[in-house]
């Protein structure tokens, strides 16, 4: 077994993933993540951006090659809890309320109540949600149940952030400002964030790296590093650097498509 | 500390006025059918025999009010035997066949085949088996329609859960047993209420078609029988309406556990207020 250096968050070695049904999804990634970067997978549908995200999860098994989170196996990392998961639909449980929804890692973690309580409270103001700890899931707005869902997968302290398209199903403007609230987050906690995305701003705005996927078999076609300073802010958008670097990305993904000269019509089908 | 928006939840100012308010087209629908009933049935002579008038059944279940409802009791005992037994078992088997896949894949094609049999065609047989004054021959009949509605309902509850929610409880590291206290049963609630709801009006069907094929002459289902032998038709309608009273209130009481254990359920959002 290959051990990685143990400063890497996440390492990724020679994964494949070729599913019962023959379709290779994942062909050969390499990748390590350092702790406290926030790396945005982006890439066509069918690239397999979410399956490379569950195989860090160990929610998957790689057909070849093996992923480490923290110097440990994914396995091992996911039976320590660290890393905590965001889905595309918030995933949240009708029969619990809020405040339970976002306890309920601890309750398995075996937490205290009291200790629960407090951690929900915090929870809960990190997300600027406090008051609706009792409210039920379907009571909110879309947008107030992913960030409830972010609470959640926060609330046991994981150094890891895994997100699988998390606003993807939000209006736009909500989804601006759950970006910004996310990077808040991120520099509050001090995690590594896996961001899976469609949206090459949102992709941008968010990340230390965006990682560019070409589909069937998916490949990393390029890694575009984001020197934007931090914080960002609204104004980093209209940034003269953020459309170079959006079209960088936009460029880099008409390539993965194959078809690098046509590169309008193509990129703004994936996007 | 900016709050985005506000809790959602109106708290209505007059729960009860609303109550009522909700109900009284049923309260009027429902006097204006007996009134009509009464109406006709006097204006256009109709003989006792065909049907009798409301204020004739009324009559006669008040003159036989202890025997009735004796007889009656008797009889929802038995239905709520079988209710409990048959339905019992069915969420037993749903657990079962929802945690062990390969089991439900054998044997779902033989419960959806046994749930399309007549199941009520075997009262006479189980009278048999345990003998035509045994409460016990009504309960299994009662208790064999009992468990297929609640097995279905509550498997269909078990399995359709939402993919992520069992991906996010293997990311806490939970396994099977996880799953099940936090995702699946929760989820099947719903679902297995569905199937208790058409148990209980069930059950009492059971035990009444039971008792027509014989039993005790303190049943329900055997006064009725007796009373239409001997031309007494008032009064195996006033027992028909006490049977029907008793089905609704074990139906009632289904409803009711099922509105305060289920009081989170989207379908239930126009009920709570909060």
């Amino acid at each position: 077994m290959n051990s990685s250096p143990p400063s890497s968050a996440v390492s990724i070695q020679g994964v494949s993933k070729t599913f019962r049904s023959g379709t290779t999804a994942l062909a050969d990634i390499d990748l390590d993540i350092q702790p406290g970067e926030f790396v945005s997978l982006i890439g066509p549908s069918g690239c397999g951006k979410s399956t490379l995200l569950r195989i860090v999860g160990d929610l998957i098994q790689p057909s070849a090659g093996s992923v480490q989170v923290n110097g440990k196996s994914a396995e091992r990392a996911r039976l320590d809890h660290d890393y905590g998961i965001v889905f595309q639909d918030a995933v949240l449980y009708d029969w619990r309320t809020v405040g339970r929804n976002v306890s309920l890692p601890l309750e398995m973690l075996g937490w205290s109540r009291d200790r629960r309580k407090a951690r929900v409270q915090e929870m809960l103001e990190l997300v600027e949600l406090v008051g609706f700890e009792s409210s039920r899931p379907w009571q909110l707005s879309g947008g107030m149940q992913q960030r409830v869902s972010i609470a959640r997968a926060l609330s046991f302290d994981p150094s890891l952030l895994l997100m699988d398209e998390p606003f993807g199903a939000l209006d736009e403007m909500t989804r601006e400002r759950l970006n910004l609230e996310l990077l808040r987050i991120w520099e509050a906690a001090g995690s590594t964030v896996l961001f899976v995305t469609h949206s090459i701003p949102e992709a941008v705005f968010l990340s230390t790296r965006v990682v560019v996927m070409s589909a069937r078999p998916g490949r990393i076609a390029e890694i575009v590093p984001v020197d934007l300073s931090h914080p960002r802010t609204v104004a980093t958008r209209e940034d003269a650097r953020f459309f170079e670097l959006v079209t960088a990305v936009r460029e880099a993904l008409a390539v993965g498509h194959g078809d690098g000269g046509a590169r309008g019509t193509s990129a703004r089908e994936v996007y | 500390m900016s709050v985005v928006a506000e809790p959602v939840g109106i708290r209505s100012t007059s729960n009860v006025g609303r109550r009522l308010r909700d109900w009284l087209p049923a309260v009027v629908v429902f006097v204006l059918a007996i009134a009509l009933w009464q109406g006709l049935t006097t204006v256009f002579h109709v003989q006792t025999f065909l049907l009798p008038k409301p204020s004739d059944i009324t009559r006669s279940f008040w003159d036989n009010k202890s025997p009735l409802w004796h007889a009656g009791l008797y009889t929802f005992k038995e239905a709520a035997g079988g209710f409990v037994i048959g339905s019992g078992l069915g969420i037993l088997a749903a657990l079962v066949l929802a945690r062990f896949r390969n089991i439900g894949l054998a044997l779902m094609p033989f419960a959806i085949a046994a749930n399309a049999v007549p199941i009520i065609a075997f009262a006479p047989i189980t009278n048999n088996w345990f003998g035509l004054l045994n409460p016990f021959s009504k309960m299994a009949i009662a208790a064999v329609l009992c468990f297929f509605p609640t097995m279905v309902n509550t498997l269909r509850g078990l399995t359709s859960v939402h993919p992520s929610s069992i991906e996010l409880m293997r990311s806490y590291g939970g396994g099977e047993t996880a799953t099940f206290r936090h995702v699946r049963i929760p989820n099947s609630l719903p679902f297995m209420f569905v199937g208790l709801k058409i148990s209980a009006v069930l059950s009492m069907i059971g035990a009444i078609v039971g008792e027509y094929f014989g039993g005790p002459t303190n049943a329900l289902g055997v006064s009725i029988l007796n009373d239409t032998q001997l031309f007494d038709f008032p009064r195996a309608w006033a027992g028909i309406v006490l049977a029907s009273a008793f089905g609704l209130s074990l139906y009632a009481l289904v409803a009711l556990v099922e509105h305060y254990t289920t009081s989170w359920h989207p379908s239930a959002r126009a009920l709570t207020t909060e």
